[in-house]
């Protein structure tokens, strides 16, 4: 099977620091690959010498079938991109931007129009074609964006962070619009994102990446499985006299006593909280509450790399970035 | 049309939408001329007359000042490659697939449209202030002041290639251009400059820009118009390599 991105051993340095170490990745035709990572971890990195706009260090890789070295215009005719910050002519109107895109890729006039039209439509602005971007929203900006990565029908889509600085129902629509393409296109998108939960509805395989290495990659359930089932917690006044009725029985991997709560790990957790009933009733225990817990990528994440992906409050890096737009409208 | 042609249109097209839809940038950009001929050109058209000028002095410094809207309008918008990697649109040139050659070619034919456009409006000022400019020929002095606003236009996009951000603007502008505007024989004849002041201004190219533009709207100059023209297309070649060269090194 030909592989949509082919990386070996891909590296890249800035003097001492390693931004991306050895990384050696292969995402699948028409597949959704997810890159998870706590910031800092080297995902945009990894992604800009994949679009030849950095030169690594050392290692190759290929795009759709393209060296990166060798083929960079093969590259560039294949894949579109949606850069982590912002990436359009505010003073050009979404028609110009999406004109001046389609012309940089040897679009012809007639084709051209046929389909600005046609993404435009897609994104759902049409009605704002011509107005000048500055006016834009952040959501309808990152929607246009989409739609002039699709412009030039690439074969492998980057997103970076596409739906950072959302509201919660556009996001839903920039993921819904992202399935779509791979369903009905067939396109092969690779992105990042730090919405977990998203990353796992959404990706066929997530690699999660720290340091500018690769410490896991599978699916999103291989990966939740890897941690060794869920977590029954079940408050009760004889923590102790069901933790020893429970210890031996099959299929309850661990238990400990945490904050008065005893809890199990164990595999298949909704069939096990009936078992664990039982259990107690034979042994005259009351239980008053169980509540059952199944691992998410967050939990995945933690596990590996020891940290919570992102705290909600903006980092330094996002901070920038707003006062950068600030002084843009002042200009 | 060939593919890099294409994309080398719609990135003038980009340059010129930019400039037209910026009406208080062009404003800007004419008060400084306009504060000069009206303040310090008719303020001295009496009292200053040197050797080496025939006419007013209001007239005399006509020329000077459309190099000075050249000079300044071209560094300012080539040093806006700065602006564009600020705002990201850099990076969406960057991965199209068009030669950086192509893209340093569209952003000096775009902006050099709009310094030549501005350096026009200055004219039509000068006129109004009532300076009476003898024409040589418009297509010559049309071409000239191409030939110097893209070779300005090239030294600002070889300088914004190896600039972080436009803090740096400043020192260019205090240290290059206000110094090379100073030198030229813009606003006195050189020669009443002492001899060190002179043979500085040899090294300065803006002095062959006022000089060809003066005998192109006054029709004298004190250096044959064949060596200042020869010297500007000598140094528009150097600032196009130098130009090609840094864009095409840029990591972003
Ligand atoms: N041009 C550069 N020069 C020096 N260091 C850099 C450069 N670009 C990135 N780095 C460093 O490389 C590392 C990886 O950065 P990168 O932007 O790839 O991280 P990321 O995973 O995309 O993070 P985030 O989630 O914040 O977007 C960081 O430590 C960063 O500071
Ligand atoms: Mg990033």
């Amino acid at each position: 099977m030909a592989y949509a991105i082919e990386t070996d051993n891909l590296t890249k340095k800035f003097s001492d620091l390693t931004a991306v170490d050895n990384v050696s990745l292969k995402v699948n035709e028409g597949e959704i690959f997810g890159l998870l990572g706590p910031n800092g971890a080297g995902k945009t990195t990894l992604i800009s010498m994949l679009v030849t706009l950095k030169k690594p260090t050392s290692g190759t890789a290929k795009v759709n079938g393209f060296d990166i070295h060798k083929n960079p215009d093969g590259v560039r005719k294949s894949i579109g991109i949606i850069f982590q910050d912002p990436s359009l002519d505010e003073e050009l109107t979404a028609f110009e931007n999406l004109e001046l895109h389609a012309a940089m890729y040897g679009i012809s006039k007639a084709e051209r129009e046929k389909r600005i039209i046609e993404v435009i439509e897609t994104v759902e602005l049409k009605d704002r074609l011509n107005t000048v971007v500055k006016t834009f929203s952040g959501g309808m900006r990152r929607r246009l964006e989409i739609a002039r990565a699709l412009l030039h029908y690439p074969k492998v889509l980057f997103l970076d962070e596409p739906t950072i600085g959302l509201d919660p129902q556009t996001r839903k629509h920039v993921w819904d619009y992202i399935k779509k393409l791979k369903e009905e296109h067939g396109i092969t998108i690779l992105l990042t994102t730090h919405y977990m939960d998203e990353a796992d509805s959404l990706c066929d395989r997530i690699a999660i990446i720290d340091q500018g290495k690769v410490i896991v990659l599978d699916s999103g359930k291989a990966l939740k499985d890897s941690l060794g089932g869920d977590t029954l917690k079940i408050e009760t006044n004889q923590a102790e006299k069901l933790q020893n009725a429970l210890k031996g029985m099959k299929g309850v991997k661990d238990t400990k006593i945490l904050e008065g709560r005893l809890q199990l790990r164990v595999e298949f957790g909704e069939k096990k909280i009936l078992e664990v009933v039982e259990a107690a009733k034979k042994n005259n225990i009351e239980i008053l509450s169980v509540g059952l817990h199944k691992p998410t990528i967050d939990d995945v994440f933690l596990h590996y790399t020891g940290k919570t992906i992102r705290e909600e409050t903006l980092s330094g890096k996002d901070q920038m970035r707003m006062r950068r737009k600030a002084w843009g409208h002042k200009r | 049309m060939s593919h890099e042609l294409l994309a080398i249109y719609f990135l003038w097209k980009r340059e010129m939408i930019r400039f037209l839809r910026s009406k208080s940038r062009i404003i800007g950009s004419l008060a400084m001329p306009f504060f000069f001929l009206a303040i310090l050109g008719t303020g001295l058209s009496g009292a200053m007359k040197l050797p080496g000028m025939n006419g007013n002095y209001l007239e005399f410094i006509t020329p000077g000042i459309l190099g000075m809207v050249l000079l300044f309008g071209s560094m300012f918008l080539g040093i806006s490659v700065i602006i564009d990697r600020q705002f990201g649109f850099l990076k969406e040139t960057l991965i199209a697939p068009v030669k950086r050659t192509t893209l340093v070619i569209g952003k000096t034919l775009g902006n050099s449209t709009a310094a030549v456009i501005q350096g026009i409006l200055m004219l039509l000022l000068s006129v109004f202030l009532g300076v009476t400019i003898q024409l040589q020929d418009i297509l010559f002095t049309i071409l000239l002041m191409f030939l110097i606003s893209s070779a300005f236009v090239c030294l600002g996009i070889a300088i914004a290639s190896k600039l972080e951000d436009m803090h740096g603007f400043q020192l260019i502008m205090n240290f290059l251009m206000m110094p090379m505007f100073f030198l030229s024989g813009a606003l006195f004849p050189l020669t009443s400059a002492p001899q060190i002041i002179q043979t500085i201004a040899y090294f300065d190219p803006m002095l062959y820009a006022v000089e060809a533009l003066r005998f192109s709207l006054l029709g004298y100059s004190s250096m044959p118009i064949l060596i200042s023209v020869s010297i500007l297309i000598a140094f528009f070649i150097a600032t196009t390599f130098l130009a090609a060269y840094f864009f095409n090194r840029i990591e972003s």
